[in-house]
């Protein structure tokens, strides 16, 4: 046993660094892409100055030829130096600190991505079992009316909807995001409970929720954990239109108004801690999947 | 019995949305100005909208234009995703790695801006349908990086699993094993990813709608109709002026879209699909 | 197992829920609320471009003279009387004494001349100073003594004064600072970024009411960002907001019908200063083919465009009649310079068809061809987002088709139509929204000058590409230096004439101003004119909120 515990962590350290090394590399092509893309999209340095009708022409012409100053590539690596020394740089549309908007919003939408996960997942997964335990064909159509409903309607409406109620953003999260989950963790328990080893323990008599439980959730973990790491980009796709409606001044809104107005440092940024937080949510089943092997 | 309605359903929709031109009681796109916002009445069965236009016409050609192209979309994106998901799952160590890598950088990127330069790059004057199919042909090429994690996700679980094990030991090639055992047991999430890109890309593309992509005026969509309920005034007014009928109006989109991603749901079988 | 797992998520989620509970809102009583639509970009009110920024220095800054928003008058504020001396060129300013500023330094003529010279800084690009600027040589402020100043311009300035409305007086003691105090009614006390910018009542402020009684009656002012117009009026109608400047012609009639008879907090002022308008791209080295280039040129192809436009639909569909036909630049909301000889366009398609014929247009079928056999077919591109510019899009799209023309419609987002619009030029016609903030002609100079940026047609000539505009540079620059007013209406009123006949411009609606004013409000005077419910906030008062009103906010 101790001999191989050590071989572990000693193969184990290097794959660790290996990790951080491969997700600082994806981290840096994310932020390098978006400026690309932010580039290559119309509208980029466009100023709403322009459209002044108080401004004279030598003005606008003056504020033309500042943003056309620095190159592209010029700017990308000021700024790239810039964030190595830990200084994320100046938001242009809204002339602040990006590290102090950061340090503002994402309080806001971690609560409200708290809440919409963890909602959500307590109903998917009740849900499904619920199904896995009674096999009912009402409870069936019951989900399948339910989550087309929900997946049918607009996030922006169900926003809506639950502004009216007074509700908290983060209960529409719950509610977007929920068919979705909804709907692979049905796939999977039905997949696993067709199994000839579950069909014939069902046979002999074990009873359900026994299955569900020592049968198709521990055989469905790394697929489970895998949809938990993705879930996490779903809630947050979903809480861009949500927050706008909600005015709720978070993390989604902020990139709203970042493209709005073609913010690219900002966006930079902010994609750069978006890729680092799919990075950490979708490493948390490979981690999970090698405990299981090792065990 | 409840699949057997299911496909009922989903035949008449369908068969509703393409003879759309045919058994619409009315132009689309013709504006009766004097008929604004009317309530429904025999003349338009579910009331005319805020230009006067047959409410009934333009759900019908709105599902002709989403329910063709929406799930041609869907199924791009599952099938590209079935491909990334087994390929990297079967290939594993550093592919695998670049592959997910690959799969984290798509989801995390701000898309927004590719759209933008698509719409820069296409001519102004191009025909509403041709912008459309386009647009669902994008959303069907981005859409497929969240479930390809599940799908290799589950294909890693099946790789480790008993029965291929022994089929590995019994001799069967790789590639019998990628083409033949895999498909049909991660169909049940590839088809769960169908039902729930259906309705998600039918609304996306009326987001697009506002980068001048997808479809314009006068031609509807389904998502396009949809939208018409994120007016609060709209919305509020329906909900608590008591007036059940334009209510009943205003959702008909809705109702038709929950009514086709449910039948969408009920109607494979499930159950069996891996026996 | 699965009843644990239920357990443990049921309580993760109530743990999570608990800190977003909903929270009394700590409000004065007597703190009026109304909603920005987005964070101030900057408290210093010399870079102030967006409408937020603007709020907050009207509120929280005084000025020299102000344009009385009811009457359209200038009434003196800071200074106490005023000058116009050498021909335009000079006007001289008697300052108002023993006012001092919310730190309570005194204001005397250094902190003036401060406040300019900054201003003029060419490096700043404050949109103020363009203003100021004209050409020949800098503008400058000089003192006669600590009550006296004098703003001398290189040459003859017409209708001067009305500039002094838009320049927030600074303070020359607290330079450098970029929420500087200020002469206004309030002063800043707070600002949490994407919630609330919080207004305090500035205890030094110089008016008072004819009782005696110091002015502003109000204790605090809380401007809440809310970005979107629903939950604006959601807020409003549950009594947290207690004003909206500008409601859109479908929210209002909901207002209207939902509240009606008493209280009814809807309200129509007539014809504002805004409207909806349409232009073709005449610049010759756009990338349109030369067909449509010359189609474009044509003014008997833009009036025959103009006369197929059903505008009394457009503004009885889209407007809910809260809105006239288009005539010109200016609506008859602007007393003085309207030209009230002009009428809008009238809808004629068959006139429209003969002025077609003109240029060699004819039918073909259904469809209209030109005189080399192109169909007529052209895009208008507008801004996505904006229901009613969508619907009048639609609308025209239909009455142009009546006359065999095709019209494509392409909403973008704004960023790609300002690109378009003034850099790649790479568009047919453009529908988008006029806001008239100045009552002078003298604020459109780069409007109507054919070498202005914002002549939008055809921006930046070098020399006027027609004859028309030749002589719109000409009335342009004679009224700027009239100093004669009857003159300068004169001059004024033959460029709205040319720009009815030669239609660079399709003024399609003018709209009413239409704003919500809770009855609790008192005091009020709402004016067409920006910003439009909160002008006089000064004398502005509030009714102490009825036993159980709800004062819930988001926290």
């Amino acid at each position: 046993m101790t001999p191989t515990a050590t071989k572990s962590t000693i193969q184990k350290m290097p794959r660790i660094l290996r990790r951080v090394f491969a997700a600082l590399a994806t981290v840096l092509a994310g932020g390098f892409l978006c400026a690309l893309l932010i580039r290559l999209a119309p509208g980029y340095g466009f100023d709403e100055r322009e459209m002044d009708q108080r401004m004279r022409a030598e003005s606008i012409r003056a504020i033309r030829a500042e943003r056309t100053e620095t190159g592209f590539a010029a700017l990308y690596w000021q700024n790239l130096r810039a964030a190595i020394g830990g200084d994320l740089g100046k938001s242009r549309a809204l002339n602040r600190p990006i590290a102090e908007l950061f340090a503002e919003r994402l309080p806001v939408t971690a609560r409200s991505m708290a809440i919409g996960l963890a909602l959500a997942w307590v109903f998917a997964l009740g849900l499904a079992a619920a199904m896995a335990v009674t096999r009912s064909q009402a409870l069936n159509a019951f989900a399948a009316a339910l989550s087309g409903a929900t997946l049918a309607l607009p996030s922006a409406v169900i926003a809506l909807l639950f502004l009216l109620a007074g509700w908290p953003p983060g209960l529409a999260v719950a509610v977007v995001i929920f068919p979705r989950i909804f709907r692979y963790l049905d796939s999977l328990t039905r997949g696993i409970l067709d199994q000839p080893h579950v069909l014939f323990a069902e046979a002999k008599g074990v009873s359900r929720a026994r299955i569900l439980a020592y049968h198709v959730l521990p055989v469905a973990a790394e697929e489970i954990a895998a949809l938990a790491g993705i879930s996490v980009s779903l809630a947050f796709g979903a809480l861009i239109p949500i927050e706008v409606v909600c005015g709720s001044p978070g993390f989604g809104l902020l990139a709203w108004q970042a493209a709005q107005a073609r913010d690219l440092p900002l966006l930079v940024d902010m994609t750069v801690i978006v890729t680092l937080f799919t990075i950490a949510a979708n490493s948390i089943p490979d981690f999970f999947e090698r405990a299981e092997r090792a065990a | 019995m409840t699949r057997t309605m299911a496909r009922a359903i989903l035949v008449l929709t369908f068969l509703a949305a393409i003879l759309a031109p045919w058994i619409a009681p009315r132009a689309y796109d013709h504006q009766y100005r004097q008929a604004v916002n009317a309530s429904p009445s025999s003349q338009f069965p579910l009331g005319a909208d805020n230009l006067g236009r047959d409410r009934l016409s333009r759900l019908l050609e709105g599902a002709r234009v989403s329910l063709l192209l929406a799930p041609a979309a869907a199924a791009l994106a599952v099938l590209l995703a079935a491909i990334v998901g087994i390929l990297s799952a079967y290939l594993g160590g550093v592919w695998d790695r670049l592959i997910m890598g690959a799969v984290d950088l798509l989801l995390a990127l701000p898309w927004l801006f590719l759209l933008l330069a698509v719409r820069a790059v296409l001519p102004l004057n191009v025909a509403p349908r041709l912008s459309v199919t386009l647009t669902f042909l994008l959303l069907g090429a981005l859409g497929w990086a969240a479930p390809a994690r599940v799908v290799r996700a589950q294909v890693r679980a099946l790789l480790d699993s008993d029965f291929l094990l022994q089929a590995r030991a019994l001799g069967i090639s790789p590639a019998r094993v990628l083409t033949r055992q895999l498909p049909p047991n991660v169909a049940p999430v590839l088809l769960a990813q169908f039902c729930v890109s259906v309705p998600a890309f039918v609304l996306a593309e009326a987001s697009l709608g506002l980068l001048g992509l997808g479809v314009s005026e006068p031609l509807p969509s389904l998502g396009s109709l949809l939208r018409d309920l994120e007016s609060l005034p709209a919305l509020h007014a329906s909900l608590f002026q008591q007036a059940p009928m334009e209510m009943a109006a205003m959702l008909a989109p809705a109702a038709f879209l929950v009514l086709v991603i449910c039948s969408f749901q009920l109607a494979f079988p499930q159950q069996e699909i891996c026996s | 197992m699965i009843r644990r797992l239920f357990l443990l998520a049921t309580i993760l989620a109530a743990a999570v829920a608990l800190p977003a509970r909903y929270a009394f809102a700590q409000t004065s009583n007597n703190e009026l609320r109304f909603a920005l639509r987005a964070d101030p970009k900057t408290f210093n009110p010399l870079l102030m471009a967006d409408e937020p920024s603007e709020t907050v220095s009207y509120l929280t800054h005084g000025v020299l003279i102000r344009i009385n928003r009811a009457t359209q008058q200038l009434q003196p504020e800071l200074a106490t009387s005023w000058k116009v001396t050498e021909g335009g060129r000079k006007i001289t300013f008697t300052l108002r004494q023993g006012v001092t500023f919310s730190d309570g330094t005194p204001f005397t003529s250094a902190d003036v001349v401060y406040t300019f010279t900054s201003m003029m800084d060419p490096k700043l690009h404050s949109p103020i100073a363009d203003t100021f600027q004209v050409d020949g040589g800098p503008t400058t402020a000089h003192a006669n003594g600590k009550y006296e100043v004098t703003i001398a311009f290189p040459a003859p300035v017409a209708g001067l004064e009305r500039l002094f409305d838009q320049a927030p007086i600074l303070s020359a003691s607290a330079s450098g600072k970029e929420a500087s105090p200020g002469l206004g009614p309030f002063m800043l006390a707070e600002y949490k970024a994407g919630n609330y910018v919080l207004l305090h009542r500035n205890s030094h402020y110089w008016k008072h009411d004819a009782q005696g009684k110091q002015l502003p009656y109000l204790d605090a002012v809380r401007l809440e960002i809310v970005p979107n117009r629903d939950l604006e009026m959601l807020r409003f109608a549950q009594g947290e907001l207690h004003l909206i400047n500008n409601l859109d012609a479908d929210s209002f009639e909901r207002m209207a019908a939902q509240n009606g008879g008493a209280s009814n907090s809807a309200r129509d002022l007539g014809p504002s200063l805004e409207g909806e308008q349409m232009w073709f791209n005449q610049v010759a080295a756009s990338p349109l083919p030369d067909y449509k280039k010359a189609w474009f040129r044509s003014t008997n192809f833009r009036r025959a465009i103009s006369g197929a436009i059903n505008r009394h639909d457009l503004t009885r569909v889209v407007y809910q009649n809260h809105a006239s036909p288009g005539v010109g630049p200016f609506s008859s909301a602007n007393k003085f310079w309207f030209n009230a000889n002009l009428k809008a366009h009238p809808y004629d398609p068959a006139d429209a068809l003969r002025r077609l014929q003109l240029d060699g247009f004819h039918k073909s079928g259904p469809d209209l061809v030109d005189a080399s056999g192109h169909v007529v077919e052209f895009s208008v591109i507008t801004n996505a987002g904006n229901q009613s510019r969508e619907r009048v899009a639609a609308m025209i799209q239909q009455d142009l088709k009546q006359i065999g023309v095709h019209l494509n419609i392409v909403t973008l987002d704004f960023p790609s139509i300002i690109t378009r619009i003034t850099q790649s030029f790479d568009y047919e016609a453009c529908l988008l929204g006029l806001v008239n903030v100045d009552l002078d002609p003298s604020a459109q100079m780069n409007v109507w000058m054919s070498s202005g940026e914002n002549h939008q047609w055809n921006p930046a000539q070098k020399t006027p590409a027609t004859a028309w505009e030749a002589e719109l540079d000409q009335l342009m620059k004679k009224q700027a230096t009239e100093l004669d007013p009857a003159k300068r209406k004169a001059a004024f009123d033959r460029v709205q004439e040319i720009v009815s006949e030669q239609v660079p411009f399709l003024y399609l609606v003018n709209k009413n101003a239409l704003t919500a004013v809770s009855p609790a409000l008192g005091n009020t005077q709402p004016s067409v004119l920006r910003p439009q419910v909160y002008w006089n906030a000064e004398t502005l008062t509030l009714a102490a909120p009825a036993a159980g009103s709800k004062q819930l906010a988001m926290k």
